[in-house]
């Protein structure tokens, strides 16, 4: 076995060492994208921005900007190819699941921490929709339910989270997430982890 | 498999270095347990006190029979604070002060016995990683019962002020413990002219095998068994002897102590060597750890705007091997305690590479890591979302410019 292997696949370590459509300050000079958006915090060791160039509301031209790890660098450069010629709404609603798939997969503490590209397109996506009267069109299509008894979603928590909650409380007084039957918050608090490194 | 190979994480592990292994060998057959009277128990008996005067000679211990094997330096710190427990759960005098920077076996030790009620102090340290000696005359008074301190820490290298720590403490009539695996076999280590009571090794660290350490206790200090058994070590350590470890480890002590001085010179020079180049070749990078009072061998470098785990695998997939202090590479979201400790924030701290150095790192090693890393970190910038001049410029100009005030 490959001794890289043993951290990350081939697929990771190939986007890893040749990453696709990076920002290059040289190359991309002139590089004018309809939209951007950042997510993550250098303070937490990861942070990604997308910038997209959309023609009629397909994803026509894409570069991107990491700061963090290998797995980091990979799965923007995975979602930098996938969606290349993508619909913004299908671009929207990627997971990230679905590019640690694409890169045969990630060690499980990597998938919360380093992916964060789809958050980071979602936000360019979400300016575009704005800057074009249509703030919010995407929202909630692909909403989970985490608390059943209150109907509350996975966005309600990430919500919350960009509002301040930083803990199951604050969470609580925000959303009143599991104040009923309480069986979501083992769920909840792994998002609320998740959001809380992102949105620091 | 890379063109070229070159280690520089001796301060993880080091490999075996051939005459230890020679003998390891020639011991193989040495299977005698040396608590047994008959003839093979006391040839095992004679090698095995024979490697516990070289290893007391290391660490200029006058009687060898106060070293003690353990299995390593976890144990042996273990040991220590178990045996802080065991003392100081009936008495008023069980104040624990230890450091901010200290290993993990230490940290956890010390933070077990917060758990049980004792008052432990996790003393802060300067921007070089020295004991904050105003904050430790602070917390001496006549309920310490244990002072710990590292003589040098693993991540950026600083050597700790042992003796004059030691002194403070024993005015206090407390007992005082160091761990030395990073520092023997590099720097003079000496529990006499340091007055310490207990003294951590690891033989890992000085090309011997692993599993087999060393605690030293002194003459009256207290001592109460970890694993308790059998009446091996004087009852302090119960368990079969590690032959061959121990036999190991006695080779490994002996050559360290008659290689100290020129270790310390070559190692030290090559060290210099690929700070100068890093520094002429990679702009706003910063060094971590006292720019005098450091390990010969241990080299931290910060690299802002690229991330530590990138790097390393970057320097990897080119045949280096070293290791961060980044979060990125255990998987957790902290950065290195022993940066953060030192005041880096986690914009350095993420982008921190420890090159360790050791007897068998050559001029020609440094050349290439120095021609391999610029390109690598001059890659991770160009890519990333924050530039390094902006977390440079963020930083006190005291602090980014430490190495020329040196």
């Amino acid at each position: 076995m490959d001794a890289f292997q043993w951290l990350y696949s081939d697929i990771v370590k190939d986007h890893f060492t040749n990453p696709r459509n990076v920002f290059d300050p040289d190359r991309d000079k002139d590089f004018k994208p309809d939209a951007e958006g950042m997510v993550g915090n250098i303070k937490c060791g990861d942070q990604m921005m997308f910038m997209l160039k959309i023609h009629n509301d397909i994803i026509a031209d894409v570069r991107w900007k990491t700061y963090g790890c290998a797995s980091a660098i990979a799965s923007t450069s995975m979602l930098s190819e996938t969606i290349k010629g993508m619909n913004i709404r299908d671009a929207y609603h990627i997971k990230p699941a679905d590019i640690a798939n694409r890169l045969g997969g990630l060690p499980e503490n990597k998938i919360h921490c380093s992916v964060l590209g789809d958050k980071a397109l979602r936000a360019a996506i979400d300016v575009y929709l704005e800057q074009h009267g249509r703030a919010g069109e995407f929202k909630g299509e692909d909403a989970q339910i985490i608390c059943k008894c209150l109907n509350i979603t996975d966005k309600d928590i990430e919500e919350a989270v960009k509002q301040g909650a930083r803990d199951w409380h604050s969470l609580q007084e925000a959303t009143k997430i599991g104040t009923v039957c309480g069986s979501c918050k083992t769920k909840a608090e792994e998002l609320l982890h998740e959001f809380g490194h992102i949105y620091s | 498999m890379n063109a070229r190979y070159v280690y520089m994480d001796y301060n993880a592990t080091t490999p075996l270095r051939p005459e230890v292994r020679d003998l390891m060998v020639r011991m193989l057959d040495v299977y005698g347990n040396a608590s047994s009277m008959h003839e093979l128990g006391r040839v095992a008996r004679a090698e095995i006190e024979e490697a516990r005067a070289h290893v007391a000679a290391l660490i200029g211990a006058q009687n060898p029979s106060r070293v003690y094997f353990t299995s390593g330096g976890s144990e042996s710190n273990n040991t220590v604070f178990n045996t802080m427990f065991l003392i100081g759960r009936n008495q008023k005098r069980r104040k624990i002060i230890t450091t901010s920077i200290e290993h993990p076996c230490v940290l956890n030790s010390a933070a077990h016995l917060r758990d049980e009620g004792f008052p432990v102090v996790f003393l802060p340290v300067d921007k070089y990683g020295r004991v904050e000696m105003d904050a430790y005359r602070a917390e001496l008074s006549s309920d310490v019962l244990l002072v710990s301190v590292m003589a040098a820490n693993n991540e950026i290298g600083t050597i700790e002020d042992i003796k004059t720590i030691a002194r403070l403490a024993k005015e206090q009539g407390a007992l005082v413990h160091t761990d030395a695996t990073q520092a023997a076999g590099k720097i003079p280590v000496s529990v006499e002219d340091w007055g310490v009571d207990y003294l951590t090794l690891s033989c890992h660290k000085i090309y011997g095998p692993k599993g087999i350490g060393a605690l030293y206790v002194r003459e009256r200090a207290p001592i109460e068994p970890l694993i308790r058994g059998g009446h091996q070590e004087g009852g302090v350590r119960a368990g079969t002897y590690n032959n061959l470890g121990i036999m190991g480890f006695g080779e490994a002590a002996r050559l360290a102590r008659i290689e100290l001085a020129e270790y310390g010179q070559n190692v030290g020079r090559l060290r210099a060597m690929l700070r100068a180049l890093i520094l002429e070749r990679v702009p706003n990078v910063r060094i971590n750890g006292h720019p005098t009072e450091v390990l010969p061998n241990t080299l931290n470098v910060s690299f802002p705007g690229a991330e530590g785990e990138s790097i390393l695998l970057s320097l990897d997939l080119e045949g280096i091997e070293v290791s961060t202090g980044s979060a990125c590479a255990s998987g957790s979201l902290d950065p290195s305690h022993v940066l953060m400790a030192i005041g880096l924030g986690p914009e350095l701290a993420h982008g921190s590479i420890r090159f360790s150095l050791g007897k068998y790192t050559t001029e020609d090693d440094v050349r290439y890591v120095a021609d391999t890393l610029p390109p690598i970190i001059a890659r991770l910038r160009r890519m990333s979302t924050v530039p390094a001049e902006e977390i440079m410029g963020e930083m006190h100009t005291e602090a980014a410019h430490t190495e020329e005030a040196e």
